[in-house]
This record gives C-alpha cells, sequence and structure tokens, in this order.
C-alpha cells in the first residue's frame, strides 16, 4: 500500500497534493493521511480522487502546523501500516515534512519527482535538479520508499472511489516533537495583481540600467493589468524587491504573457518563466539565449521601445 | 553566538546545460563556479547576528578541493573560520553529505546551524534537516526573516496567504530562502585577510546511503517558432496587433 500525505494548512487542503496523488496510484493502491482534526474538514473532498480510506491523525497538540510533530506522525503510521511508500507533494511543507521524515527513518528521500518506473525492489526516479532545468534518475531504496512529486506536472485527475472510511489514528508524540510550530499568522493584506495571478507580466533585467527605469516597465504593466517581474541582478542590485524575481530562487509564474526587457535569459531565469504561454522579448542584442527560445522578439533598446508602446496604447 | 553556515560549490551554467559523456556531470570547462543564492544569504544573515550578538561563524563545504575557492569568498565576506569536507570530486548523496557534515561538528558547540532551503545543483532539500536531527537540533526551512535573541530565534516564511512566525529555542537549524536580506560584497581588505585564514581540512568517508544518482539528462524544450517583430521603434505597430491579439489592450 501507498501512503499518500495530504497537505492542509488550518482545513483548507493544498490541491498540490491531489497532483501528487496522480503519480501515486500509478504504483499501486493507495490510502490518505490527514494530520491534525482541523484536517477532518477534506477528507471527504478526496472521495473525487480515487481515495477510499483516510487516516486521520488525532493528537490533543496537533493543532497548527508543526512539521516534526506531522513528520513523526507519517512515520509512526507507515510502519504500524507496513506501507510501501510515503509520498507527498513537492511544496515547502511537503519536502519539510519528508525530509523530517527521512531523517526519522535514516532512509533515502527522493525530492520533485516527475516519474517513477519500479525495478525489483526499487523505484527508479525521475527528480528534477537545477530547479528543473536538469534531470536525474536515481535509484531509491528502502522501506518504506520517500518521495516527493514535482509541483505543477502531474495534472489532479478525477477518479470517483466507491466509498470512503476514515479512520482515527492515534500517535505518540512528545514535547519535543513540537519544538516547532507555528506561533503567530499574520495574514496578508489583499495586494493587487501578483506574479502568479497575473495575465501578463513586464519583467526587467540588467538592461533596465536602475531602480527609475522600472518607472516605464510600471507604466506599460498598469496599462494592460499586469504585474511587475525580474531577473536576479536586478535583486541583487537593490532596484527591485525579491519578492519580484522570476527564476529558480525566486517566483515561478505561468502568465498569458511575459514580456522579457533588458533580460539575457540564463537557464536559472528561464526555468521561472518559461510556463507562460507567450514570450515576448525586447532586447538590443539578437543573439541573446532567451531570443530563441521567445514567441516574439523586438531587437531594440527597452528605453525607447517601451515608452513608445505606452503612448500607442494611450492613443488608442 | 557561534553559527555554523554550510555551503554548497556548484557550477554556474548560464545559456544551457551540457553533460559529461557518462551523463553524471554538468561540463564545467569553460564555467564559473558559485553557491546558491540562498546560501549566500545564509551567510549574509550569520555575519548580521554575529554584529549584533559577537561570537563566531564558520563556513563548512563538503566538496572537491577547489570548494577552497568559495570558503575564501566567504571568509572575504567577513566569516571566521571554514572547514572543508574534502571528497574526490564526485557529489555525494544527501545521506552521506549529512552524516559527514554531522560528525565533523559532532563536538562542537554551536548555536546556530545555517543552511540553505535547497542546494543549487541537487535541490534534494534534505541536508539540513538531516544535520539537525543528528544534532537533536530543532529545525525549521524556508525562512525570509530571522531575529535571534535571547536564547531564542524568531523566525518567519511565508504561507500561502499568510506570515507563519515561528518562536525556536537556540540552539537551532535553520534553512533560508533568498529574499532574508541582500547580500554584502566583501571588501579589499577582506579579501586580503581571508587569503591568509586557515581553512581545517577533514577528509571523511561516504557511507552508503541514497538516493543513488544513476544518470542525468537534459529534458527536451518544446519546439517553438520565433517571429521577429522588427527592429527599433519600428517594431510598435506590430507589438500593438500582437497585443491586441492577445486581448491586452
Ligand atoms: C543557483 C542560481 C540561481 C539563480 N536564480 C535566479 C533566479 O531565480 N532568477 C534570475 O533571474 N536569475 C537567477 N540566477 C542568475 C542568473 O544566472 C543570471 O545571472 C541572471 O538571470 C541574469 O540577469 P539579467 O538577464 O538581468 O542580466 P544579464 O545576463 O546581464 O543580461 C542583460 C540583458 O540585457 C540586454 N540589454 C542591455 N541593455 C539593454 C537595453 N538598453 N535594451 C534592451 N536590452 C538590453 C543585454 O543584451 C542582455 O541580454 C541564478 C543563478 C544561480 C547560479
Ligand atoms: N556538499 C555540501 N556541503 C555543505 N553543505 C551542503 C552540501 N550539500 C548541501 N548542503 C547544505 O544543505 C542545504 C540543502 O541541500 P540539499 O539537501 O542538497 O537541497 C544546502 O543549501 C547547503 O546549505
Amino acid at each position: 500500500m501507498i501512503l499518500g500525505f495530504i497537505e492542509h494548512d488550518r482545513g483548507t487542503l493544498n490541491k498540490a497534493s491531489l497532483e501528487m496523488l496522480t503519480l501515486a496510484r500509478r504504483l499501486g493502491s493507495v490510502e490518505a493521511v490527514v494530520i491534525g482534526r482541523k484536517g477532518a474538514t477534506i477528507t471527504h473532498e478526496l472521495k473525487q480522487y480515487g481515495i477510499s480510506k483516510v487516516h486521520l491523525v488525532v493528537h490533543d497538540q496537533l493543532d497548527d502546523y508543526a512539521p516534526t510533530a506531522w513528520a513523526k506522525s507519517l512515520t509512526q503510521l507507515a510502519t504500524s501500516l507496513q506501507v510501501e511508500a510515503i509520498l507527498a507533494s513537492g511544496s515547502e511543507r511537503g519536502n519539510e515534512v519528508m525530509a523530517q521524515a527521512a531523517a526519522i527513518m535514516n532512509l533515502p528521500l527522493a525530492t520533485n519527482c516527475v516519474d517513477v518506473v519500479l525495478r525489483e525492489s526499487d523505484y527508479i526516479v525521475t527528480r528534477l535538479r537545477w530547479g528543473g532545468s536538469l534531470v536525474e534518475e536515481a535509484r531509491l531504496s528502502g522501506k518504506p520508499k520517500l518521495l516527493s512529486v514535482a509541483q505543477h506536472v502531474f495534472a489532479a485527475e478525477e477518479t470517483l472511489s466507491e466509498d470512503l472510511v476514515i479512520v482515527e489514528q492515534e500517535v505518540d508524540l512528545n514535547d519535543k516533537d513540537f519544538r516547532v510550530r507555528v506561533t503567530e499568522r499574520v495574514e496578508n493584506e489583499s495586494e493587487g495583481v501578483s506574479l502568479t495571478t497575473a495575465r501578463v507580466i513586464v519583467s526587467g533585467g540588467r538592461g533596465v540600467g536602475s531602480s527609475e527605469g522600472f518607472d516605464k516597465l510600471e507604466e506599460l504593466a498598469q496599462l494592460i493589468d499586469g504585474a511587475v517581474g525580474c531577473s536576479r541582478v536586478v535583486t541583487n542590485k537593490g532596484w527591485r524587491p525579491h519578492s519580484d524575481q522570476v527564476g529558480q530562487t525566486g517566483t515561478r509564474v505561468a502568465p498569458d504573457l511575459y514580456i522579457a526587457c533588458g533580460i539575457s535569459g540564463a537557464i536559472q531565469h528561464w526555468v521561472g518563466c518559461k510556463a507562460a504561454k507567450k514570450i515576448l522579448v525586447i532586447n538590443t542584442d539578437a543573439e541573446a539565449p532567451i531570443v530563441q527560445k521567445a514567441d516574439y522578439v523586438v531587437i531594440a533598446d527597452l528605453h525607447e521601445i517601451v515608452p513608445a508602446i505606452i503612448a500607442a496604447i494611450r492613443a488608442l | 553566538m557561534n553559527i555554523l553556515v554550510c555551503i554548497k560549490r556548484v557550477p554556474a551554467p548560464g545559456r544551457s546545460i551540457i553533460l559529461s559523456e557518462d551523463k553524471q556531470e554538468i561540463i564545467t570547462r569553460n564555467l564559473g563556479f558559485t553557491i546558491s543564492p540562498h546560501e549566500e544569504c545564509a551567510i549574509e544573515e550569520a555575519l548580521r547576528i554575529k554584529e549584533k550578538n559577537g561570537g563566531s561563524v564558520t563556513v563548512l563545504t563538503l566538496g572537491p578541493d577547489t570548494a577552497v575557492e568559495q570558503l575564501r569568498q566567504a571568509m572575504a565576506q567577513g566569516v571566521d573560520e571554514a572547514i572543508l569536507l574534502q571528497t574526490d570530486g564526485k557529489e555525494w548523496d544527501p545521506m552521506a553529505t549529512s552524516k559527514a557534515i554531522a560528525d565533523a561538528i559532532a563536538d562542537k558547540d554551536f548555536d546556530l546551524l545555517l543552511f540553505g532551503n535547497e542546494s543549487a545543483d541537487s535541490g534534494g532539500y534534505q541536508v539540513g534537516s538531516r544535520v539537525a536531527f543528528a544534532k537533536d537540533f530543532p529545525f525549521l526551512s524556508g525562512v525570509k526573516s530571522l531575529h535571534v535573541a535571547e536564547g531564542k530565534a524568531i523566525a518567519s516564511r511565508e504561507a500561502l496567504h499568510a506570515r507563519e512566525i515561528y518562536e525556536i529555542d537556540l540552539p537551532a537549524a535553520i534553512s533560508v530562502k533568498e529574499g532574508i536580506n541582500l547580500p554584502r560584497y566583501p571588501s579589499l581588505p577582506g579579501r586580503m585577510r581571508a587569503r591568509r585564514k586557515e581553512i581545517t581540512i577533514l577528509k571523511p568517508a561516504p557511507i552508503s546511503g541514497g538516493p543513488e544518482k544513476l544518470q542525468l539528462r537534459v529534458p527536451q524544450g518544446e519546439e517553438n517558432q520565433v517571429e521577429v517583430l522588427g527592429y527599433g521603434v519600428e517594431a510598435v505597430p506590430r507589438v500593438m496587433e500582437v497585443l491586441q491579439e492577445l486581448n491586452f489592450c
């Protein structure tokens, strides 16, 4: 049996877990585990994703998220149920809980997998490296096998299960397992258009030249209802906050249109924007790597063309 | 406050990645080397904590002898001590790496261990957590702001629609993400001093752990058609057509 770790935040399902189930079902029969009583609210949703049994881990102190306590719950359940593998989403919490479970069990862990093939008693996994610009084939052994599934690779495929049983599971946890727990939460104020939700992103790189240079990009973005993004050179120079950075160590974006102004297209930037439906490049250098990968290219000085585009839109 | 920062030397590919014939490594002949931006921020964070609280910062890497380059870079920024866990150049798996790091610091008194959220190349998301477990330290990853005082670390990180705050007793282990700070550039005197500093070199033996790397592959990009809309401001009419086709104006 495969145990699928279903993530929730105080009773709100993280949909990335459903993507994980798509891969998990290919490996065998899957049962789900949800940690903490607050997670009870999401159990019924899992029926649509082929789950007929949910293990709901209950414990007095399992209130808000606590990574070690969650990991220890997983390992205890995996041992008592003799599971073949534990799968989680390659989300922040997913990877964190799995890394702790792997440390507790002293077993290997393969993160951000995009494929799994069974070979004898091992899994041959394909996993993302370099933020997805390279993949690795690796042999994963041990019992249970521990792996996380890369996000946004699998669709959350629906398949209705006939019934749904919820089994409450008690675990043995002590104060030490709660040394790290959420002590406070500050809700984000509702922002305007954000990088992850924008339909269009106007992004700038070193070619923009200064923080003031971004004024024109802001103006263009506002006119077409978009957000502003940037490359790492820009955040490193302090022209924009890191929250605007697109790429391997920034945000992954997937807008309908990504307008890359004065960005060369280093592989670490590319992995962050390649999911865009269309890419429009504005660059003075026709040989820049991003030029070959784009859909539309304008060879021009961004300081000339961006204001000209703004003027043309205003003139409409 | 004694702080340890763990960093990993990785090639700095720019345009594309080219693999060796045996598909085990990236060809680095024409490449420079660097560390993950997350780790650069871990160094900076350690230096800031030291500046406020006193103490010392040690940087550690497990890698080939050439990884002293990254250790010296960190020392140029102000790190006091450096440890190289020297390998024969092959990449170690996360279990072997963590075991060697944990062994190397077993009898050392660190109040705080800092890691990058994930290494730039392997992205295993686990060395920090395994070292923390071996030391029996509490561990939190993905940290975007950190405040250390009176034996406690107040750390925060981003959740979907909120910021989560954690209060953790020291000693602790924490992995940080780029954006937590803006790393400083090394000063010239810093560079000069770094050249003369001692580096402790140990040669651990790898344990068998896993996952076992079989081979690397460059994923196939999708075929795309590039359309040049024009040169200079003469491209504007065509750009407008595209924006209108896509319904942006
Ligand atoms: C582990 C790791 C992680 C990284 N993570 C990220 C990440 O998350 N995001 C990221 O962006 N980078 C990341 N990087 C850095 C990355 O490798 C590049 O250094 C960076 O993306 C380059 O930024 P850039 O394109 O703005 O600058 P450059 O590479 O210097 O390119 C500038 C471009 O602007 C063009 N240009 C100059 N002037 C003009 C003008 N007036 N008009 C039009 N075009 C002009 C030039 O022709 C050139 O193509 C990472 C690197 C590493 C090693
Ligand atoms: N070879 C290494 N030497 C020193 N520290 C490392 C090494 N590999 C990983 N780390 C540390 O562990 C973090 C997470 O690595 P990983 O588990 O590979 O994603 C990195 O950001 C480093 O801080």
